[in-house]
């Protein structure tokens, strides 16, 4: 039987569905897993690098391997990425931030404390400014919970959002494009009003309720039905791009799709 | 007549460098990081520096020591180690000033230093707190469309300094390997760099006329140059060797416990290059390190 965690990656290649080409990044193991399995399926335009800085047609496994088993097709250095593909809108990534507001900002520097002197430094805000404001951006969260999900504003904005209030006139916030997040208990996006976050489908034995008590801010019911299973063939494909099993150890306790019934 | 020849021992050129200067630091988290250079002012006297770069342990290190006033970066991080642990605890003590950046901006005030702006324009920050933390400054486009974006200042650095493969006595460099990330930029918006290699050659035409596509930037934009094998260590330099994890993890664990870097630092920094080398199995074990897969 399916895991939750590859029903997850089934939901991540839903989220990268598209008829263009550009560059899909998944960081960790279900965002990169989604996106390599959403390219051998339902959108070849999709991109992918090595992790380090060649192309490649065929997703390279994730976990140990051979240093020259991925075959390159071509080139997409950090020395040109910004370039080829994030300041060209030729990107959609999903990260995992720390905090996530309603309006979508997302915190990767620091939590608590003062600029000066936080009371946790994080990485630092890496490249998502630049992410946020240039292309499509979604989200995978692991265990959904109002930690992660903040009421209020994130502690730190490292990338920008839907905020009303953020944005100074004459700027230009056309790009700012966010698409889904997938958690560990439904699937979101930003459809509602003023890019409101909607719970557009829930993992199956989970309920509204129980999502709307794990996000600290309101959220819209639209929801359209049950996260749809990975198919055989999806789960055959899964399989091969992560041959040593990591999926299985990223969400707690390694659950089944559905919920057990006790 | 100058004779362009540039050679000098790393402490020469850690003699060039002064207390408050600011330092551009090639390399990218845990990766081609000039590490020798940067032991070696470990090893000095140099304080109140400004460092400027894409941070892995070269930050976490001059932070512990005490040698950093401002840190100018994106991330700091030793990869499989996500957070660098050293980096980490100066800024939860509130030890070191900070601009944080986002990478994008970050490369851009580099170019607008090698390209002797004052700014260049980017949408890059409109939305987050880099602006207000950062004290950046807006611009208006003067044509019709009259947007307004972020003027990312430039990043002018009083020295760079770089790690690449090979090197001839004149600042011709051959940097190989998958990414130079922004070492170029590094160079060109420095007042000086400072390279080191794994090899020196007199001559690049005679030595590896073949690979001069690697001669990543002129040079013009080299002061001085300086043999260090294993100059990278324990960052990784491929295709030569990959990062040292196992040394990674005892800094990592060495932050925790004693938790104190001066008793430490003999042992991570070494009281000479040739020591440092030959504590960590020397340039067998170094050139032993599996590349790492991402």
């Amino acid at each position: 039987m399916a895991t939750l965690a590859e029903l997850c990656i089934a939901a991540v290649a839903e989220a990268f569905r598209t008829d263009r080409e550009l560059v899909g990044t998944g960081i960790g193991p279900i965002p990169r897993l989604g996106v390599g399995l959403a390219k051998l399926t339902h959108s070849p335009g999709l991109m992918m690098t090595d992790g380090e800085a060649f192309l490649v047609e065929q997703p390279v496994p994730i976990g140990p391997r051979a240093y020259d088993d991925r075959k390159a097709a071509g080139y997409l250095p950090f020395s040109r990425f910004f370039d080829s593909a994030v300041w060209s809108g030729r990107r959609h990534a999903m990260v995992t931030p720390t905090q996530v507001d309603r309006f979508g900002q997302t915190n990767l520097s620091a939590l608590g404390g003062t600029h000066a002197q936080p009371k946790t430094q994080m990485l630092g805000a890496r490249g998502f400014p630049g992410n946020g404001i240039y292309h499509a951006n979604s989200m995978f969260i692991p265990a959904h919970g109002p930690r992660v999900f903040v009421a209020g504003e994130v502690d730190r904005v490292s990338s920008p959002g839907y905020n009303p209030a953020r944005r100074i006139a004459g700027g230009n916030y056309s790009a700012i494009d966010l698409k889904r997040i997938v958690t560990n208990l439904c699937v979101m996006d930003f459809g509602g009003p003023d890019n409101a976050i909607r719970v557009i489908s829930l993992h199956p034995g989970v309920t509204f309720a129980e999502v709307e008590a794990a996000t600290g801010f309101p959220l819209i019911d639209a929801v359209a039905g049950e996260t749809p299973l990975p198919t055989d063939e999806q789960l055959a494909i899964i399989d091969r791009l992560d041959p040593h099993g990591i999926r299985h150890s990223v969400l707690a306790e390694n659950p089944p799709a559905i919920r057990s019934a006790s | 007549m100058s004779t362009l020849d540039k050679r000098m021992t790393a402490a020469e050129i850690v003699g060039r460098l002064s207390s408050g200067m600011t330092l551009g630091i090639g390399g990218w988290g845990p990766r081609r990081k000039p590490m020798a250079l940067v032991r070696e002012i470990l090893r000095s006297d140099l304080k109140d520096l400004t460092i400027v770069s894409y941070g892995g342990p070269d930050v976490g290190m001059l932070c512990a020591a005490g040698k950093v006033k401002k840190l100018v970066f994106a991330f700091v991080s030793l990869d499989a180690i996500p957070l660098e642990p050293w980096f980490r605890k100066a800024r939860e003590a509130g030890a070191i000033e900070v601009l944080e950046l986002d990478e994008g901006m970050f490369q851009w005030g580099l170019k607008a230093a090698a390209f002797q702006l004052p700014f260049l324009p980017t949408r890059v920050g409109l939305g987050t707190d880099l602006v207000e933390l950062g004290g950046l400054r807006t611009v208006q486009s003067p044509y019709d469309d009259g947007e307004v974006m972020v003027a990312m200042p430039a990043l002018k650095l009083d020295a760079a300094l770089i790690h690449v493969q090979r090197c001839d006595h004149r600042g011709n460099v051959q940097a190989l390997g998958p990414d130079t990330y922004y070492d170029e930029w590094f160079a060109k918006a420095a007042d000086q760099c400072f390279v080191s290699a794994e090899e020196l050659v007199p001559a690049m035409e005679d030595a590896y006329p073949e690979d001069a596509r690697a001669n990543l930037f002129e040079r013009c934009f080299v002061t001085g140059v300086t043999e260090a094998k294993g100059g990278a260590h324990p960052t990784s330099l491929p295709p030569d060797y990959g990062w040292d994890m196992g040394w990674f993890k005892k800094y990592a664990a060495a932050a925790k416990d004693p938790g104190d870097w001066a008793s430490v630092a003999a042992q991570f920094v070494g009281a000479s290059e040739a020591e440092y080398l030959a504590s960590v199995g020397g340039m067998e074990a170094v050139g032993a390190l599996p590349l790492p897969v991402f």
